[in-house]
């Protein structure tokens, strides 16, 4: 285990020193990418003055908001869709090829019908992320084992308690990889959205800086995204690997 | 068997016109101001397609398209090969290619573009790093799934590393690798749409995001449904092809 680590750490700071080599031989050229050690330095500058915090609150609430909002609405629907047989069977193609849309396609739809605000972005988030959170909540419910749903029904439970104390706590796994998936979606289609187009945001200030040449505020920016998906994913993805382990599926 | 299709041929049909009443009634609700009728959208379409400024920016998003596709699958094969074979670099490599697959691409379009500078090669670029993850990862486990039997007779054989991937590897590994190129190829489309998007002076994308400035609804509506289309359509039938390799 701790030579993968060390291994995959190898990677990593290879590939930065790589970066770093190829920037101060100019092989990479200033106006394209300064160098790391120059990224990390604005970065932290960055951080201690506080700059942006407010597009970057504004950003990270967008996310949760979006995250929220599509988790909720996921998890209720697919818990009710699994009772119905056949609605499912109709919607199965549209989740099979759901994410082969480009969904970002409809945000200038969206920006026509609901102006250039948060709206749209947020619907881009939540529309990303729900379909992940539908499925995978089908999914988990599908693997509840017979016994537990007879359980339920012996014990007189009506259907929304047996949600609630059955089957949606067997399925906390599937649900917690349905938080992952969703998260991401949620962060991809909302920064996204202010990147293609918008009025603030963390997107927004990456794309305005581009157009500025402004590569002091654009790329610890980017940087400041790379490490706040990243993280999220990792915690997450640790987090389901303890939840499969405890239940011995791993 | 016949009953099976004809069932799923049923389901399909009412979900294409539950989707054309959703989006009527959402017209009938909206409105002129922001939205068009399905009908409309069509005609509009059949208009367009008879301009010839259309089928430039179309013959450049295929091209561009086309061009990322090629790479998307060229590395991502190669990636997925080479961890699959390698137990160590795959163990080490797989989370990161995860932790690399769910960060917002879009954020290094503009390094993309100070690379590439404005035109088709940030185009494929960005294409082709949507999709090059995902035919590396399933690429990677497919491999990696492979029965030991298969490779052990491959080295009593005492084939070649070349032989080997064309005799065995690839054949026993072709249903999952297929999967992974349907999800590249849907990602690609997506990653050169994106970009024509953020900053390209030709394509559908350019066009989508034109046609916002213009408030140009009916381009906006007529656009945004060819891309649906395709996209929906070659994924339906990838998705078909998909399901016969790993059933028949």
């Amino acid at each position: 285990m701790s030579r993968l680590r060390l291994y995959q750490f190898a990677i990593v700071a290879g590939f930065i020193l790589l970066l770093e080599g190829l920037c101060l031989a100019g092989a990479i050229d200033k106006v394209t990418m300064p160098p790391p050690h120059i990224i990390v330095r604005d970065f932290i500058r960055m951080m201690l003055a506080g700059r942006y915090f407010g597009e970057i609150g504004k950003s990270l609430g967008n996310v949760l908001l979006a995250f929220a909002c599509a988790y909720v609405f996921g998890v209720v629907t697919g818990t009710i869709l699994h009772g119905y047989k056949s609605a499912r069977d109709v919607l199965d193609p549209l989740f099979a090829t759901y994410y082969a849309i480009p969904v970002f396609a409809f945000y200038p739809l969206f920006i026509v019908i609901f102006g250039l605000g948060d709206g749209p972005q947020l619907l881009i988030g939540f529309l990303l992320a729900v379909v992940a959170v539908i499925v995978t909540t089908l999914n988990g419910l599908d693997r509840v084992p017979l016994v537990l749903k007879k359980t339920a029904r012996v014990n007189g439970l009506n259907p929304l308690q047996t949600a609630l104390a059955v089957t949606l706590p067997f399925c906390a796994p599937y649900l917690l990889t349905a938080a992952k998936l969703a998260l991401a979606y949620a962060f991809i289609g909302v920064i996204g959205s202010e990147f293609i187009m918008a009025r603030a945001g963390m997107g927004y200030e990456i794309s305005y800086a581009y157009t500025n040449f402004d590569n002091a505020t654009m790329y610890p920016l980017i940087l400041l995204i790379l490490l706040l998906s990243i993280a999220a994913n990792s915690l997450l993805s640790h987090w389901e690997k303890v939840l499969l382990a405890r239940r011995g599926q791993k | 068997m016949q009953r099976e299709v004809s069932v799923s041929l049923r389901n399909m049909v009412i979900l294409i016109v539950g989707l054309f009443l959703f989006w009527e009634f959402a017209y009938l609700i909206v409105g002129e101001v922001a939205l068009r009728s399905p009908w409309q959208t069509i005609q509009v379409l059949g208009k367009l397609m008879r301009t010839e400024v259309f089928w430039l920016h179309l013959a450049d998003s295929l091209k561009a398209f086309a061009a990322a596709l090629a790479i998307a699958v060229a590395l991502g094969l190669l990636i997925g090969f080479t961890l699959g074979l390698h137990r160590l670099s795959g163990d080490a490599m797989e989370p990161m290619l995860v932790a690399l697959y769910s960060i917002p691409k879009i954020t290094l379009y503009p390094i993309i573009l100070l690379a590439f500078g404005i035109g088709i090669s940030a185009k494929v670029a960005f294409g082709a790093i949507h999709g090059i993850i995902p035919v590396a990862l399933f690429t990677l486990s497919a491999v990696r799934n492979i029965n030991p039997i298969l490779i052990k007779t491959g080295r009593v054989f005492k084939l070649s590393p070349a032989l080997m991937v064309r005799a065995i590897l690839f054949p026993a590994a072709v249903p999952e690798i297929f999967t992974g190129l349907r999800v590249g190829f849907s990602l690609t489309l997506i990653g050169t749409v994106l970009g024509e998007m953020f900053a390209a002076q030709r394509g559908l994308g350019y066009l989508l995001m034109n046609a916002i400035s213009l408030y140009n609804i009916d381009l906006i509506m007529s656009v945004t449904f060819l891309l649906v289309l395709f996209a929906a359509s070659v994924n339906g039938l990838l998705l078909a092809i998909d399901r016969r390799l790993h059933h028949g």
